[in-house]
């Protein structure tokens, strides 16, 4: 069975996050961009990633609070450096899956 | 165009799906973990599969899904539910902004095809493919849509009340992380690309201890990038980076 308006709220959702989606692929992939924001877009891929990982890293709970010593956060060191010397997806990801299954068990 | 004969069409072809189906390893391990968890917490609040596999496909968003669901079952009108979707996945609008610039030239409608699968995950590995280069809009397209696919089994599979994999195992909820830091390393390419990080990353952290959902992500990276622009615009620091 479907819940009544079930469809129409998932549709609703599906249209707002579909619309930031699509709108800047389709207005700024065929325009020449000033040099600035070709720059500053350079540069959102290290700074939306770093702003991603790092508070699920060393954050936790509702209200959030800092908290250091998560397993998240202490697997995440010798995973950064694994990436950085390997430079390979594969292996950090496994490598860092292994860490955390590790830590899991151990901590 | 060139002309091409039908055999090395399909080779072609073949060796696109095969780069972005594999390419997507990652993600999917990932998709599978959370998709599962996701579908199961849905059927205990009394979705059903079809409806799982209805919003997986039709929202397509882990976090704005998990909202939703736990609002619905609260009786939060369709209102709420659709602003605070929308606020959760406006970031999306940043990483299509960015990956705009790697999808010159192409028509509405692969744009659209394209679009809808703009996630974290699939941004940040598409992002750093692109980069490395023997990356194209193909490939990130096939490379998308796998782990859409990926994302809609795995939710649906969990709607049906089963865990299949024993949560914690094998580390696999660790692997989204681990392949966050590794594209972040990726995305290292010179200290101003480290400065701005550690900016976003720290304001992020400050951001996410003061302000409620997840506006923290947009903040944070727009100011963060914004500082770099200025930073990479002054003299100065383009003297010390022509010197390193």
């Amino acid at each position: 069975m479907i819940h009544d308006n079930y469809l129409y709220i998932i549709l609703g959702m599906g249209i707002v996050t579909y619309v930031p989606r699509w709108l800047p692929l389709v207005f700024l992939s065929r325009r020449s961009l000033p040099e600035w924001f070709e720059q500053w877009l350079d540069l959102i891929p290290a700074a939306i990633l770093s702003a991603l990982i790092f508070p699920i890293l060393i954050t936790t709970g509702d209200p959030r609070h800092l908290d250091l010593l998560r397993p998240e956060f202490i697997v995440a060191v010798p995973t950064l450096a694994f990436a950085v010397k390997t430079r390979s997806l594969a292996g950090t990801v496994i490598f860092g899956m292994f860490l955390f299954w590790l830590a899991e068990k151990f901590i | 165009m060139t002309p091409m004969n039908s055999e090395e069409r399909t080779a072609d072809w073949v060796a696109i799906i095969k780069d972005g189906v594999i390419g997507a390893w990652p993600i999917c391990l990932g998709y599978l973990a959370i998709g599962l968890a996701f579908g199961v917490i849905a059927q205990k609040a009394g979705f059903s599969p079809v409806e799982i596999g209805l919003m997986s496909l039709i929202v397509y968003a882990g976090s704005a899904q998990f909202i939703g669901i736990s609002m619905l079952s609260a009786g939060a009108g369709i209102v709420p539910i659709v602003i605070t979707t929308f606020t959760i996945n406006l970031r999306h609008m940043l990483m299509s902004s960015s990956l705009a610039t790697f999808m010159r030239n192409l028509g509405t409608g692969r744009l659209s095809l394209f679009a809808y699968g703009v996630t974290d995950e699939s941004f940040a590995l598409n992002s750093a493919k692109f980069r490395d280069g023997k990356w194209d809009w193909r490939r990130a397209l096939v490379l998308n849509h796998t782990t859409n696919l990926t994302w809609i089994a795995s939710t649906v599979a969990g709607g049906f009340g089963g865990q299949f994999i024993p949560a914690g195992a094998l580390g696999i909820d660790y692997a989204l992380s681990a392949m966050f830091i590794c594209l972040l390393v990726f995305q290292l390419r010179g200290r101003l690309y480290v400065i701005v990080s550690i900016i976003a990353g720290i304001l992020a952290v400050i951001l996410s201890l003061l302000l409620p959902g997840n506006s923290y992500i947009v903040v944070a990276s727009v100011i963060a990038a914004t500082l770099g622009v200025f930073l990479k615009r002054s003299k100065s620091f383009a003297g010390t980076e022509r010197k390193s």
